[in-house]
């Protein structure tokens, strides 16, 4: 029994009202979010994936930007947990007439939001959002800064399929300085006791990591992709973002593939049960070979599932945190 | 208030063993038996009520883990974590006697939760419960089927169940709340 016996435990464990990225967490706040998407899972496996637990709650899904995955992995999860949904979008909303962001935030508070699913293209605009909301703000991709459900849900699957992340090995390729996937995974992995290894062309790496700095003892910096591969437990390619290569940082996508592609020849290098993971969209037989995409190492779709059980775990955990608002 | 103690291990024993033979009494088809334990210290309670009841009818009546944190209707409005607990049941209930098992019975909101969170997974034929401790001030129009022990308190007093599988030794012990 949970909470009759005695008073309501009080412990600190979980202490987070907003989830704005995951470089505040500890340890211990992680495996809390991923025993909870354990649970979560179990109802996911059910013929009726509903509970009551957000009943008389509302989500708004307020994006800035477009997406599929992740509005539609939060519209699900919230459902999931029988709270309302709301979507709003900046391009049908009077976000195009002029509102800002924190008057937006005002009038969805006014009608009731209790938590606020917030994708914005400008780094840190969810900060803002946190400090002027009484809702509980979750930052869904904030410009090129910040993902967390999508840093918990690649950390979950490697979770379950390794049973533990400490000393797994992990090499992100691809657009690691426009990637807010990566920077939260990066956070996450050397938090949970992982060594990161980052590939890409120099031009898109972030500045200063190869500089080994006392901030990331556990990243390092490859060139080469068969280097970097070597002995890996994860391989995580990233979308190579074509929207935001206007300003030539990269010669040309064919010398992209050549140079660093994840194809299965390249995987051979790495660990025996090596995980294929991507973000998405993929774009296929770039950053990916088709048969790296879809083969048997591949968890890309589990990470499409998992996502709903960590969103799910993510909306249950602050929805317990709204009785201090 | 120091804690004193309400129950000592052999005391729970001797009521663990009570209610293991009024179930067998009361349960024309005990084989039709599920025993669902409430998490936390459900579980082993519906454990060892279910060994006794292999000891006494020569039958293995199977037991399942209930988490029903997500059928609480007090999320958001009590400071606490929302910790949620798995849930296994490893047979179908459909038909089936279900005894819920927990060790406090106090306002009825968590049984009420459990029965919630129970029916998702089939249409029992009957629900039962089954306490060590029935504590009083009770909330909802809920009852148990079986009690080791009326402890009428305060509302204010705590009453811990400690038990060996998760606290390391047997014990129920009552202080008064700060």
């Amino acid at each position: 029994m949970l909470n009759e016996t005695t008073a309501a435990p009080k412990t600190n464990a979980w202490n987070h009202r907003h989830l704005l990225d995951v470089d505040d967490f500890t340890p211990e706040e992680f495996e809390i979010v991923f025993s909870t998407a354990d649970a979560m899972s179990e109802i996911l496996s059910r013929p009726i994936k509903k509970v009551p637990a957000l009943r008389g709650q509302t989500v708004v899904n307020l994006f800035y930007e477009n997406s599929t995955r992740t509005r539609a992995s939060f519209e699900i999860a919230a459902k999931n947990l029988s709270a309302d949904v709301l979507n709003v979008t900046s391009t049908a909303s009077s976000i195009t007439k002029g509102e800002s962001l924190i008057d937006t935030l005002k009038t969805l508070e006014a009608l009731g939001a209790n938590i606020i699913v917030m994708r914005h293209n400008f780094s840190g605009a969810p900060y803002l959002a946190a400090k002027h909301s009484k809702a509980s703000i979750i930052n869904a991709g904030d410009g090129w800064h910040a993902h967390p459900t999508q840093a918990l849900l690649d950390l979950y699957t490697i979770r379950k399929h390794k049973g533990s992340l400490a000393g797994l090995k992990a090499t992100i390729v691809g657009d690691v300085r426009h990637s807010r996937v990566a920077h939260s995974n990066i956070w996450g992995m050397t938090k949970l006791g992982m060594e990161v290894t980052l590939c890409g062309p120099p031009t898109l790496l972030p500045y200063g990591l190869d500089n080994p700095g006392a901030n990331f003892p556990k990243v390092r910096v490859e060139n080469q992709v068969e280097k970097a591969v070597a002995n890996a437990d994860v391989v995580m390619a990233l979308r190579l973002q074509r929207e935001r290569q206007q300003s030539g940082l990269l010669p040309s996508v064919r010398e992209y593939v050549e140079r660093y592609q994840i194809t299965s020849e390249r995987l051979k290098k790495a660990a025996k049960d090596v995980l294929v993971m991507h973000p998405g969209p993929v774009n296929e037989d770039i950053e990916l070979a088709t048969e790296s995409a879809y083969g048997e190492k591949s968890v890309i779709n589990e990470q499409v599932s998992n996502g709903v059980a960590i969103r799910m775990a993510i909306l249950y955990l602050l929805s317990g945190r709204q009785g201090e608002l | 208030m120091p804690n004193k103690t309400v129950m000592t291990a052999e005391d729970m024993r001797r009521t663990l063993s009570r209610i293991a033979h009024e179930i067998v009494e009361r349960t024309r088809d005990i084989r039709s038996v599920v025993l669902v334990g409430m998490q936390t210290r459900g579980v082993p309670l519906a454990n060892r009520l279910a060994s006794l009841i292999t000891e006494y009818e020569k039958i293995e009546a199977p037991v399942g883990a209930l988490d029903f944190s997500l059928y609480r209707d007090d999320l958001g409005r009590r400071n606490f974590n929302p910790q949620v607990k798995s849930t296994d049941i490893p047979v179908g209930i459909e038909g089936k006697v279900v005894i819920l098992v927990d060790d406090v019975l106090f306002t009825g909101r968590s049984t009420r939760a459990a029965m919630d969170a129970l029916i998702e997974y089939g249409r029992p034929k009957i629900i039962q419960l089954a306490v060590l401790i029935d504590r009083g001030h009770r909330e909802l129009p809920i009852r148990a089927d079986y009690v080791g022990k009326n402890i009428p308190s305060a509302a204010n007093e705590d009453i811990k169940v400690k038990l060996a599988e998760t606290d390391g030794a047997d014990e129920v012990l009552i202080s008064s709340g700060e």
